[in-house]
């Protein structure tokens, strides 16, 4: 038998999906999960708004010309979901995953049972992870769905299930997920490197807004990049925009994924040495 | 072989940054009961933190039972710890808060759940099992970290000020525990401000300031190696003036304090054996009955007093 076929994955399992369960139930159901269902409802009141309206007053004909609604789609999922709401969601969900349970002072009672720090580290992660793609997949799927239907139900009708509507939005999907990870495993790092690990967040998120002004070299230095490589609509660029070619999925996808299991490793060897001090004796 | 037994120190000093934890503490621990006594600040906690692998040593070296504890998927089979920390994950009653425990030990269900009821019922906190935790008073909350502790069997129990909280009653229930679970040969270790219920259900104390150990051993072993103050000795026997009159011309007895009712005596000897000799033969020359023969200061209270200073009022 090699080397990891002697581990123990079995204990592994059992003992992750014991810390999946507690950590998702913390993730929708706890004090924490409060601030998700405000950024969750944010775009949904104006866009539901609109929407309603759309339903019973005739748009001006220019906001409903031909690929509108793919366009304004688009800028709502990289503009208000991607950079705005999934980015605060993901620094509070991944930033709690450790720090905040310093903070709280429960982090001992996974510390005092017999885990591996790395398996505690990965269940907790996947945890954050899920609770982030479902949330923010929702939102992506609610604010997707929106966006055709106040442009024309019979248009939505036809865009999702005779045109390429249904694809679209799951690549916005998959977007989302893979935003939830790559976010995921740079706010978990920020959560056990630095006491307040809201200001590294908020550098990083004005590294990804000055993404779009960025020299094409330069750009290639953010996870926004990457995801918004993957798009399936281009949105028209601003005027100081400068482009760059966006990068093939076949090298966003695995080199995302591949940075993000980098930055879990690090992680891991920090929560691995990681000490409890809530008080001095 | 022993260090397998036993819970070995080598020479552990733990710094905050400047700040002092404990220095240079080199320990055996045997089974049975050890108390870790000493004034706030003393390293108390730190060490019992040491010892479970939340802190790391900044030198020395730890190994619980022959494991080191910065193993903590080995440590934590062996060992339970009742922390000081009072904060329970969010939403979980009593019942959960170990049932959830007990599965991160990758128990399956059924035993999950058996353990989880055991140790409830050992702690007295079945009938409460259904409630949150945040509902708790200190005392229920202080019961159900002790049976989140002990819910897996351990062989070494770590107990941070385990009897804060409870009520006199409880008290009870909870240190018959321990001395059965110490019967048993398990380590238990409690640190407690509680000096005169430490001094009932010890084995041996350690006792530490400004992270020294101070002393540590059985509590009398301690006590006669604490040149500086002469022992105690309270005697109660019907001719106390005769029993002094011999007893002074001792050279190892520095005073005899005579009763207030004129039953009894209160001697101070430098060598309590030497006493106890010359006790006994003028027992017998003088025909004396004694009623009874007491170390004044041979507990946990006059060890802390003599080595640390007066302990604090919820010391005593």
């Amino acid at each position: 038998m090699s080397e990891l076929g002697r581990l123990p994955w079995g204990e592994w399992r059992r003992q992750a999906l014991a810390v999946f369960r507690l950590e998702i139930k913390k993730n929708f159901l706890g004090r924490r999960a409060l601030l998700l269902y405000v950024l969750l409802v944010l775009p949904l009141l104006p866009l539901g708004l609109w929407t309603l309206v759309s339903l019973f007053e005739e748009l001006p004909g220019e906001v409903k010309e031909f690929g509108a609604a793919q366009m304004f789609a688009t800028a709502v999922f990289e503009l208000a979901i991607v950079r705005f709401l999934l980015y605060i969601g993901s620094v509070w969900i991944f930033m709690n995953l450790f720090r905040g349970e310093m903070l709280d002072r429960s982090l001992h009672y996974y510390f005092l049972a017999p885990i591996r720090r790395e398996v505690l580290l990965v269940a907790k992660f996947i945890s954050g992870w899920f609770a982030g793609s479902v949330l923010f997949g929702l939102l992506t799927v609610v604010c997707f769905l929106m966006v055709q239907v106040s442009f024309g139900l019979t248009e939505a009708q036809r865009y999702l299930l005779e045109g390429p509507g249904l694809g679209h939005l799951l690549s916005y999907l998959g977007i989302t997920t893979l935003a939830c990870f790559g976010y995921g495993a740079v706010f978990l790092l920020f959560g056990l490197y630095f006491r307040n690990p809201v200001v590294p967040a908020v550098v990083i998120w004005g590294w990804e807004a000055l993404n779009p002004i960025l020299p094409a070299a330069l750009k290639k230095l953010s996870v926004i990049h990457y995801l918004m490589s993957l798009r399936p609509v281009e949105p028209a660029a601003g005027p100081f925009a400068i482009l760059a070619n966006p990068t093939s999925p076949w090298l966003a996808v695995p080199g995302l994924l591949i940075v993000s299991a980098l930055l879990l490793a690090v992680a891991s060897t920090r929560v691995r040495r990681l000490e409890i001090h809530y008080t001095s004796d | 072989m022993s260090d397998e037994r036993d819970i070995v120190l080598d020479n552990v000093s733990k710094f905050y940054g400047d700040v002092l934890g404990i220095n240079r503490v080199t320990l055996s621990i045997p089974p049975g009961i050890t108390s870790l006594v000493g004034p706030n600040g003393s390293g108390k906690t730190t060490l019992m933190n040491l010892l479970t692998g939340l802190l790391q040593p900044t030198h020395g070296s730890l190994r619980v039972l022959g494991i080191s504890p910065d193993r903590p998927e080995r440590l934590f089979r062996k060992v339970g710890y009742c922390t000081q920390y009072d904060a329970f994950p969010a939403g979980l009653n009593g019942y959960q808060f170990i049932y959830s425990f007990l599965r991160i030990h990758a128990l399956d269900h059924a035993t999950a759940r058996q353990k989880t009821l055991d140790a409830l019922e050992r702690v007295g906190m079945l009938d409460a099992a259904d409630r949150r935790v945040a509902a708790y008073s200190k005392g229920m909350r202080q019961r159900v970290k002790l049976a989140q502790a002990i819910a897996h069997e351990p062989q070494v129990l770590v107990l941070d000020e385990p009897l804060n909280g409870l009520d006199p009653m409880a008290r009870a229930e909870v240190i018959e525990l321990f001395e059965r679970l110490a019967e048993s040969g398990l380590h238990v270790i409690i640190s407690s401000h509680i000096l005169h219920e430490v001094d009932l259900i010890s084995d041996r104390v350690i006792l530490l300031n400004e992270g020294y150990v101070v002393a540590e051993g059985d509590i009398r072993q301690v006590r006669s190696e604490i040149q500086s103050h002469p022992l105690q000795i309270l005697i109660r026997c019907d001719k106390p003036a005769a029993l002094a009159a011999r007893i002074i011309s001792q050279d190892h007895v520095v005073e005899v304090r005579m009763h207030e009712d004129r039953q009894g005596l209160l001697v101070s000897s430098r060598d309590a054996e030497r006493f106890y000799r010359a006790m006994n033969e003028v027992v017998l020359d003088e025909d004396i009955r004694v009623e009874a023969v007491t170390p004044a200061d041979e507990d946990v209270y006059a060890v802390y007093q003599y080595l640390i200073g007066t302990p604090r009022r919820e010391a005593s």
